[in-house]
């Protein structure tokens, strides 16, 4: 069989399009992204663990991944149980309930961010009442979850949201009319079936926070080794003119994101092949 | 077990599904409800397996074996229930799909893993699958998961068996391969069991008894025979099989056939000629008895049954069917004037049965 | 209606919750969404307009914060269109025809999603930066694209990159290319196949795209934050404006800024909202 690029079509336009695709995905992205990678291998091996390994550096790992994680996990609980108000629950206005979800996507991240530090703040609105019974949020770790939080809150609820839609309720009525209570019907056919767009909704959240900027900052406090975020620390080190310093850091954060996705991708094609209907 | 409804109805909003439906299956018979679309079948046997709720009523009741069951919920009722689309779990593999209904039982009744595990294969022998209990339902063809979604609900050891519209999603030679199966099966086992079809074929070849709805009532109770031959109602001979109507009115006690009459919509004092296309011989001459005449439009001949098109008085379409045989005797040709014979038939005035004389 | 509050809604038998379930809920999802949503917009109006209509009033039409605004709406007019065209071209080439290494291709598009704000300016100030690789030869020419508009322009226009397009390409392989074929053998020509039958076709996947693009275009902080130099009254977006002020304890003017984005956020839902469902009704 002899090698054909592509499959004979009757539509026009074709190496004009692609073309035109090519150039601009090179200029656009691929060319500044390999930027990153030759730069960070001016740095070689050592020069790369040096930057990762400086406990400055690290804590900020730390800092960023442990409280993603947290907010993450926060998500998928309360996003699952979002998700099955707006589908199972008859409420008025749940239209407009189900649009304000979007909100965290569709506000900027600065402006996200000072009005979480305004409200968390010692003598915000919330702040003021979690202060009164002993709980400090604004420039604490538990403040930059609370951002990621925001953040990352409608990733599992649009996950979660259309699966349990499309979920024939005919397996609920089989799981019952084979004698399972409501209890084991949810832990044993529900759930399980939702896991997939739990883990995907996980997922995404907690790729969007390690990366989160904006709506961090504000309420962080940007104390080093204490509440300082990744992000940041790249930031901080280009005003010095570390660029070797930001690009290692950076590095190291977008290997962790690709690695995710390619995570996700896996799982999405492993849990395809088995639980298609 | 049998089973007797009382004074069954459902509404949703303004559409009456079910209108006030009494009837009794008996024990270890298999019992076809047979209805078009709408027809109320399957809500009908939603409410009997308690995934549906009937119109609070106080006479209307569910009795399983003389005991009602009208409260008790789908999942204290015992009832093996088979889902038009299987319904199966495609996050459990087949043995766990089948060993659900034993693992979900209370703790004291709960069988041992080793009993589950004998029961759950010999279910697997029973459906002919013994092979492939390690497989995910997205691995099995269609007719596969049919008998693993049987086989599920037998685990629970039912006490009536309740088939929505089994063969429905199947193309057509397995579900005739399957449909025989399912006889067999109801020999070994004689389990109560009810199923919906849309599919007279299916109704009269399964079937021990066959209950024929239309518009949320129902037309007639009886075995394939007596549905096929000794239609109730004029429904139930359209439903089952092809049938051609020829129009006529009711005038002074006897139904007229023999002329030509307006088609007006109004079914008052109007009459209809049902006969089946095999039913009618073809005649060259009106003969002595009555005959219809017609003219013949198309003939074919290709397959096991001669297919004859006939256009009569009022301009509408008669079908004849006629053996290879008895077709080369007739020496149809077409154009030709001709006169339909029917060997059997039966006249149905204002929407009722006619017992009067009529005259063709 | 009122009676279905709260009750589930599929109403078979068996199936459902009991009712104080659906209470509890209905108390987390809401108690949830009150604290981390609207709260967060109820703030920033009520910061906004704490000090009075015309203060507000004031600090938007300031000087620098209408300059900001300028600078806003011009990398927005740059950014949509520009990857508007590539949303188009790159569908048309993705979505119509079948070739190798497609899915590499697509993979690719959805990078700058994988990319996290700070890292995508970063990767611009490595390229065009004094110490980046075209640097010293821009320098040169007197040049400036990095703390000068056409960085924040390029960092903008990386980070909405994959909006239209991945909008696009799902859209138009599920359609197919029936259409354009009949199209082309009525006599249509490519371009009128195109804009008669591909088009419409796509109008409201393409118009979901351009809301998505444009309300990131806007509102991105952190890509621009690195590349724009914050020189006030020159390179400073909205966001950039609004932690200016926020970091000179002007919270009154920070969130006076903050409450236009914040508008142009509801505006987005809204018109999300509308195109979501025509979609579904058509």
């Amino acid at each position: 069989m002899s090698f054909r690029f592509k499959e004979s079509s009757v539509l026009p336009g074709f190496g004009l399009s692609l073309g035109y695709t090519l150039l601009y995905l090179g200029l656009i992205v691929l060319l500044p992204l390999s930027a990153l990678v030759v730069k960070s291998s001016e740095l070689g091996f050592g020069g790369f663990f040096k930057t990762i390994l400086d406990p400055r550096v690290l804590a900020s790992f730390k800092l960023t991944f442990g409280a993603s994680l947290v907010a993450a996990a926060v998500n998928v609980v309360f996003g699952t149980i979002v998700a099955w108000f707006l589908v199972r629950i008859n409420f008025p206005g749940k239209r407009v309930i189900d649009a304000i979800v979007d909100l965290p996507f569709a506000l900027p991240t600065a402006v996200s961010g000072i009005a979480l530090a305004m409200l968390y703040s010692p003598n915000g609105k919330l702040g003021i009442f979690l202060q009164s019974i002993g709980i400090k949020v604004a420039f604490t770790q538990l403040g930059i979850t609370v951002a990621l939080i925001f953040i990352g809150l409608p990733f599992v609820i649009r996950t979660v949201q259309p699966a349990l839609e499309e979920m024939d309720r005919e397996l609920e009525e089989a799981a019952s009319s084979l004698g399972a209570s409501r209890t084991q019907t949810l832990t044993k056919v529900i759930l399980p079936l939702l896991m997939p767009p739990i883990i995907t909704g996980f997922t995404l959240a907690f790729a969007r926070a390690v990366g989160e900027y904006g709506s961090v900052i504000f309420i962080a406090g940007n104390m080093p080794m204490k509440t300082e975020i990744a992000s940041l620390l790249i930031i901080t080190k280009l005003e010095q003119y570390d660029y070797a310093g930001a690009t290692a850091i950076a590095v190291a954060m977008l290997l962790v994101s690709l690695a995710l996705i390619l995570l996700i991708n896996l799982f999405q094609s492993w849990s395809g092949k088995h639980l298609i209907r | 077990m049998s089973i007797i409804l009382r004074n069954i109805s459902k509404t949703f909003g303004d559409f009456h599904a079910l209108k006030n439906i009494n009837i009794e299956f008996q024990s270890g018979e298999l019992t076809a409800l047979l209805g078009p679309s709408g027809s109320g079948k399957t809500t009908l046997l939603r409410i009997v397996a308690g995934l549906e709720e009937a119109d609070r009523n106080a006479n209307a009741d569910i009795l399983f074996d003389s005991q009602t069951v009208t409260s008790s919920p789908v999942n204290r009722r015992q009832v093996g229930f088979v889902f038009q689309h299987y319904a199966l779990f495609r996050h459990m593999t087949v043995f766990e799909n089948i060993a659900f209904g034993l693992r979900v039982k209370p703790r004291d009744q709960r069988p041992s893993k080793q009993d589950i595990k004998d029961k759950v294969n010999e279910l697997l022998r029973l459906v002919q699958m013994e092979t492939m209990a390690g497989r995910y339902p997205s691995q099995l063809s269609g007719g596969q998961r049919q008998r693993i979604a049987l086989a599920r609900a037998l685990a629970i050891e039912p006490k009536v068996l309740l088939l929505d519209e089994p063969f429905g999603a199947l193309d057509a030679q397995v579900r005739a391969e399957l449909r025989r199966w399912l006889r067999k099966l109801h020999d070994t086992l004689h389990v109560t069991s009810i199923f919906v079809t849309h599919d007279q074929e299916e109704a009269l070849e399964v079937a021990d008894r066959i209950v024929v709805m239309n518009r949320g009532a129902i037309e007639q109770i009886g075995s394939p025979n007596e549905v096929f031959h000794c239609p109730a109602t004029e429904f139930v001979m359209q439903f089952l099989g092809d049938v051609n109507v020829f129009h006529g009115r009711i005038e002074s006690d006897s139904a007229i056939f023999n002329e030509v009459v307006p088609l007006t919509e109004g079914r008052e004092n109007t009459a209809r000629l049902l006969v089946r296309p095999h039913d009618l011989t073809i005649q060259s001459t009106p003969g002595a008895g009555p005959a219809l005449p017609a003219k013949v439009y198309r003939v074919l001949t290709a397959g096991p049954i001669v297919k004859v098109e006939l256009i009569d008085r009022h301009n509408r379409l008669i079908q004849v069917h006629l053996s290879h045989d008895s077709y080369n005797h007739t020496m149809v040709k077409l154009h030709e004037e001709v006169y339909l014979v029917p060997r059997e038939s039966r006249v149905y005035a204002n929407n009722d049965a006619w017992t009067g004389a009529y005259v063709i | 209606m009122f009676i279905n509050i709260l009750r589930s809604t599929d109403k078979r038998p068996g199936l459902n919750p009991p009712l104080i379930v659906n209470m509890a809920i209905t108390v987390i999802a809401l108690g949830f969404l009150f604290m981390f949503v609207i709260m967060p917009l109820i703030i920033v109006l009520k910061e906004a307009f704490s000090a009075g209509l015309s203060l507000w009033w004031a600090s938007i039409t300031e000087k620098d914060a209408l300059s900001a605004l300028r600078l806003t709406l011009l990398v927005a007019a740059i950014a949509v269109p520009v990857n508007l065209v590539f949303g188009l071209a790159a569908s048309w080439a993705l979505a119509k025809f079948r070739f190798k290494g497609k899915s590499l291709i697509i993979t690719l598009i959805d990078l700058p999603f994988a990319v996290s704000p700070v890292v995508s300016g970063l990767i611009y100030v490595l390229l065009f930066g004094l110490h980046g690789w075209l640097g010293p030869w821009l320098g040169e020419h007197d040049i400036q694209i990095i703390f000068a508009v056409p960085g924040i322009v390029l960092a903008t226009v990386f980070v909405t990159f994959p909006f239209i397009a991945r909008e696009l390409i799902p859209l138009m392989s599920e359609q197919g290319t029936d259409e354009e074929q009949a199209a082309l053998s009525l006599g249509a020509s490519g371009w009128q196949t195109f804009r008669r039958v591909t088009l419409p076709n796509i109008k409201w996947g393409l118009m979901y795209g351009i809301i998505l693009c444009n309300a990131r275009a806007m509102g991105e902080f952190g890509a621009v934050s690195v590349v724009s130099g914050h020189i006030r009254g020159e390179t400073n977006t909205l966001p950039l404006q609004v932690e200016v002020l926020y970091n000179e304890y002007n919270f009154v003017a920070a969130f006076a800024v903050a409450s236009l984005l914040a508008g142009l956020a509801l505006v987005t839902l809204v018109l999300k909202s509308i195109v979501e469902w025509k979609t579904k009704h058509g």
